[in-house]
């Protein structure tokens, strides 16, 4: 075992040797343990056991490994890939356990390096540094599946929200998770969902007790640290009656020559008047230039509204990943429930995207607000693909999708694909694309008001996508804008 | 200031600038008038570094550098502003944000401090003042959703942010009904009219010339500049028409 890790480590080295081209190319020299490559029962009870897990959590893998066996990888979506051999990957890799930490000043003074190159907002670098009367932010860092560190627990405990890895929750309130895990997704849902059941291997899970409105945001830092490691995130949110929370997800990832397998659920649950907002920023690794190399993304990501005018948004900014197969959704059980998406999805050189989400309407008189702008540039081909569902006895349903594509180059591509089921004759159905290019004349426009060509794609990307930019938190919003810039270098000429 | 010499263009392969020469002082307000395909805008476009406006033979020496050697973002550092006869529209980007942008890139590349968000609003409201602009269009994004006059408008508040040393105005007259004629025409007046600056004005009526004087005037016809006097001669164009006044030279 060892052995193995001074040879993953060094092969980590040489990769972040070579990471120039991706700013968070590099690689961090944390010790780490693997479980065999290859996917059997006996990896699944590994993880479990690993991880200290109760019987139940235990049967609950299994349950989902053997469903996962009998399933077949979907095709459906408009990517190409080349075929994932799940026996030749890792599916466990977590830092050593150390000591349990008191707080972040504790941390592992390499991880907190790591944290400073991936650009963590300046509010939760305060945060992280320990500065007095920083602003309230709180990270639960899932660095390499695991959940190293979180901070303000305390203060959550006090407003009685549980702020939690998901592993920590299993052990500490397992009623909780054992009423609600899988009962947005289920076990059987899809063929990426199942495999996360069987070997999830952590994540984070947030409880809003009725009435409370979370203190802070909630804010997780996930990235992929080991070479070759499937990544399995599960994600657990719950807002009981009358709750609010506002979450954030940001991802970086090193540099690596192979693809790698990312595979996350998240299930959110929002009761009577609760309000869940999700943001995600998504910045894994790409590819190279030439299309080598690069993140598959594949990830579950489900709301229930469950009570009446409960709402759920759902934010997201796409840049990175080779591959992304990504449906962010809300069922609208509750009258009167609300839910949104809103998205940017950024596609550069060879990456695809099939993007989108579903809003299934089964409550009367529930809203849903759909903006999706994707941006391609070079070879990339980056598609829409949104359901909106309506049930025959969901009277009074409204639904306004908008959806642009801005096209940079002539050798992208950018797809509509929406699909409308309707079996309540009162709902209302707005669906508007619009397809752009971004014009020569606007590119010199600004370069003779002063700005060189990047700076002036820049702005001109991010006027496109600021519908969706404004729904971001502010220290959310600066990162996000960069990062549209930086994934648009190179595209220009 | 500018000096442009035996300057020869074309635009997707037909040729539209065919020997122009024409020397402007600082100090000096330029017209330039000419019928309809003369290659006043291909001048104007040539001058900002458009691509897909070729230059084929001659120079243009502007401040003493080569500048149809510069990009089109080093031209405006360098001094130099268009203003657009149709100016362009960027979606979601408010005029605030691009203008502050665009002054501290060029602020930047000439070693100057950038503006910090407040000493830049200050400035804005002053040169909005000026041409009677309301503030709350420079929070609106640029040109959209603009009527024609408003476009003018706002491109000379920007022309006033920026401040250039030079000014290229691309028939900034057309679709200005009377009194929005005497507002930009007053504006050009209070921002360029300047012994350091110069302005080279593109223009196919008479009637902004009443608001700015041009010390001189020179005409374009096919491709080159065929006449140049004072200021008498835009009115003998006016009252006369190009053709009579072409013939004569």
């Amino acid at each position: 075992m060892n052995e193995q890790v001074d040879i993953q480590d060094r092969e980590a080295k040489e990769a972040a040797a070579k990471a120039a081209e991706y700013e968070h190319g590099w690689s961090s020299d944390i010790e780490t343990e693997f479980a065999e490559k290859g996917l059997t029962e006996d990896t699944v009870r590994f993880i479990s056991a690993k991880k200290g897990e109760p019987e139940w959590m235990l049967d609950w893998r299994l349950k989902a490994f053997r469903i996962w066996q009998e399933m077949e990888e979907p095709n459906w979506a408009k990517l190409g890939y080349p075929a994932i051999d799940y026996q030749d990957a890792y599916y466990y890799a977590a830092p050593k356990k150390k000591v349990e930490l008191e707080s972040l000043d504790e941390l592992d003074p390499e991880i907190k390096r790591v944290y400073d190159k991936l650009g963590i907002p300046l509010g939760e670098q305060e945060v992280l540094a320990g500065v007095k009367g920083a602003k309230k932010v709180a990270v639960d860092a899932v660095f390499d599946s695991v959940s190293v560190a979180t901070s303000f627990r305390e203060e959550l405990k006090k407003a009685g929200v549980i702020f939690l890895s998901i592993s920590e929750a299993i052990r500490e309130y397992p009623e909780l998770v054992k009423k609600w895990l899988g009962k947005v997704v289920p076990q059987k849902d899809n063929y990426f969902a199942t495999l996360n059941c069987a070997v999830f291997s952590d994540g984070t899970f947030v409880y809003i007790p009725e009435g409370v409105r979370c203190p802070m945001e909630l804010s997780t830092y996930f990235r992929i640290n080991a070479e070759n490691t499937g990544q399995f995130e599960r994600t657990l949110i719950v807002a009981e009656k009358g709750s609010y929370v506002s979450y954030l997800e940001g991802c970086t990832a090193p540099m690596r020559d192979e693809n790698q397998l990312h595979a996350a659920v998240v299930e959110l649950v929002a009761m009577e008047d609760a309000e869940i907002k999700y943001s995600t920023v998504q910045n894994w690794y790409p590819g190279n230039a030439e299309g080598k190399g690069g993140i598959y993304n594949f990830v579950t990501k489900r709301g229930l509204c469950q009570g009446a005018r409960s709402k759920i948004s759902w934010t997201q900014v796409e840049t990175g990943s080779a591959v992304t197969w990504k449906y962010p959704s809300c069922v609208l059980n509750g009258e009167n429930s609300v839910g949104e998406f809103y998205s940017v999805a950024v596609t550069n050189n060879y990456q695809q995207a099939d993007t989108g989400t579903k809003m299934i309407h089964n409550g009367k008189g529930s809203r849903s607000t759909i903006i999706s702008k994707g941006i391609s540039a070079g070879k990339s081909n980056n598609t829409y693909r949104g359901l909106v569902r309506v049930a025959a006895n969901a009277d009074g349903v409204r639904n306004r999708t908008e959806c642009d594509s801005l096209l940079i180059g002539d050798q992208c591509g950018a797809h509509t694909v929406p699909y409308i089921e309707v079996k309540n004759p009162s709902a209302q159905i707005e669906h508007e694309a619009t397809t752009s290019k971004i014009s020569d004349d606007q590119l010199f426009y600004a370069m003779q008001r002063g700005l060189d060509e990047e700076e002036a794609m820049a702005l001109i990307v991010n006027g496109f996508a600021k519908d969706v930019m404004k729904q971001l938190p502010m220290e959310f919003a600066v990162e996000a804008q960069k990062l549209l810039a930086i994934s648009l270098e190179g595209s220009v000429g | 200031m500018l000096k442009i010499d035996n300057l020869t263009a074309e635009v997707g392969g037909t040729q539209i600038l065919d020997g122009l020469s024409l020397e402007v002082p600082a100090g000096e307000v330029h017209a330039i008038m000419g019928p309809n395909g003369a290659g006043k805008s291909t001048l104007s476009y040539v001058l900002g570094g458009r691509p897909g406006y070729e230059v084929t033979g001659g120079s243009v020496t502007f401040r003493g550098q080569d500048l149809l050697d510069m990009e089109p973002h080093e031209r405006a550092a360098a001094g130099l502003f268009l203003g657009f006869q149709y100016p362009v529209e960027i979606p979601g980007v408010s005029n605030v944000q691009f203008l502050r942008e665009a002054l501290n890139s060029q602020l930047k590349s000439r070693g100057e401090e950038p503006l910090t968000g407040g000493e830049f609003l200050k400035l804005a409201k002053e040169k909005a003042a000026l041409l009677k602009l309301d503030m709350d269009m420079l929070k609106r994004h640029v040109n959209v959703g603009f009527s024609g006059g408003e476009k003018k408008r706002a491109e000379m508040v920007q022309m006033g942010i920026l401040d250039p040393a030079f000014a290229v105005l691309d028939e900034t007259d057309s679709g200005l009904d009377i009194d929005a004629l005497r507002v930009v025409g007053e504006g050009i007046n209070a921002i360029m009219r300047n012994p350091a600056k110069g302005v080279l004005l593109i223009t196919h009526y008479q009637r902004l010339l009443e608001v700015v004087k041009p010390d001189r005037v020179s005409i374009l016809s096919k491709g080159r500049i065929v006449r140049t006097g004072g200021p008498e001669l835009a009115q003998q164009l006016e009252s006369e028409g190009y053709d009579a006044v072409m013939e004569a030279a």
